[in-house]
């Protein structure tokens, strides 16, 4: 390590650091936000309608979670089915 | 057919508009025919920066709306033949702008000019997409800190996607990143983020890095665009940017805080 990167390395000390820290999380997520298929509120809904013609569930029970990286995308369906009991 | 740039950011109080009289007096000084247009309805004040607030008669909105014509509407620089500008208006509202009307006005501009530069407003809103709808460039103002390189990066998702060239498919509009307000000792006491930082997350064409300086009140105190103060450390890096628009291949200058001596730097550890 040169003398200039002794000095370099009170940088990571400052408030600049946890900045870009901080927006290069705020900026994924944002990204992924804004690329999320336009489809997938009514994606949530037709699933949602489908396993209600054959489980009474909630009308929150499914979910739908986007996510992507670099060289995949994923969709992520949830759906809490309710309690054993509850069912006919 | 003229080419667009819009000079955008998101975020206000960035440097846009003392970015756009910049580009615009240095494309027109190189000689080339160059329009800039006020797109911040109500808040006028490219005007200000441009020092012809007292010859303005008519603006953009009445062009558009057809109680002018666009000779009438434009203000040729004193200092510079080959520079017009169009005013935003003070008092109208926001919607005024158009698309259809816009788009006509800038069609007509093209014919005339080499350039045009439009100076967007803050936000994300309509005026913003107005300014930036029918780019070819796009100069995405950011200043080093979170907010700024947040937004900045929010405008490019809107660049990508509800401009023209975006909706018609055709190429993408040219995006590149202009540093502003930058402090280069700040930077180096860990206090500001570094054009490395800023490009880490945002990866753009780095078009210039304007250091932080008082020459910029100074001009705009004077109506007198920065980028005519060539004494001046924003006046250059201005300089520099507008030569690296137009394809010049320059070094980044003022990255570097002065030389002070290694003695000084050693006791400020
Ligand atoms: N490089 C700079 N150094 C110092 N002050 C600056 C610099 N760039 C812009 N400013 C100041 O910041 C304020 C906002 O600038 P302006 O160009 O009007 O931004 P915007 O159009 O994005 O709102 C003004 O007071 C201007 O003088
Ligand atoms: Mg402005």
């Amino acid at each position: 390590m040169g003398l200039l990167d002794v000095f370099r390395s009170n940088r990571n000390k400052g408030s600049a650091s946890v900045a870009k820290e901080r927006l290069q999380i705020l900026v994924a997520h944002d990204r992924a936000y804004r690329n999320r298929p336009s489809y997938l509120p009514k994606l949530q809904q037709e699933i949602l309608e489908v396993i209600r013609k054959y489980v009474e569930v909630d009308l929150d029970a499914v979910s739908v979670n986007y996510e992507q990286d670099d060289d995949q995308e994923f969709l992520e369906l949830n759906i809490v089915l309710p309690d054993a009991a509850g069912r006919g | 057919m003229a080419r667009i740039i819009v000079i955008t950011s998101g975020k206000g109080g960035v440097g846009k508009t003392t970015t756009a009289a910049a580009m615009a007096m240095g494309l027109a000084q190189r000689g080339h025919r160059t329009a800039v247009i006020d797109f911040d309805v109500g808040l006028r004040n490219l005007d200000l920066i441009m020092g012809c607030e007292r010859r303005v008669v008519y603006d953009f909105v009445n062009v558009i709306n057809g109680e002018a014509n666009l000779n009438q509407a434009l203000i040729r620089d004193k200092r510079c033949d080959s520079l017009y500008v169009l005013p935003a208006s003070q008092t109208r509202d926001k919607e005024a702008l158009t698309q259809e009307g816009v788009g006509k006005v800038l069609e007509e501009l093209g014919k005339g000019h080499d350039y045009i530069v439009c100076d967007s407003p803050a936000g994300i809103e309509h005026g913003a997409n107005m300014a930036m709808y029918f780019a070819d460039d796009a100069v995405v103002v950011t200043n080093p800190e979170v907010s700024s390189v947040r937004d900045s990066d929010r405008m490019l998702g809107i660049l990508a996607s509800k401009s023209r060239r975006a909706e018609q498919d055709d190429e993408p509009i040219k995006e590149h990143l202009l540093l502003t307000r930058y402090s280069a000792d700040r930077v180096e006491r860990g206090e500001m983020l570094s054009v490395d930082d800023v490009q880490e997350i945002l990866s753009l064409n780095l078009l210039g890095v304007i250091p932080e300086s008082q020459a910029v009140l100074n001009a705009s105190n004077a109506g007198i665009p920065v980028v005519l103060d060539n004494e001046s450390n924003a006046g250059r890096a201005y300089n520099d940017m507008v030569a690296r628009y137009l394809g010049e291949d320059l070094p980044m200058r003022f990255l570097d805080t002065e030389r002070k001596g290694i003695f000084s730097r050693l006791f400020r550890g």
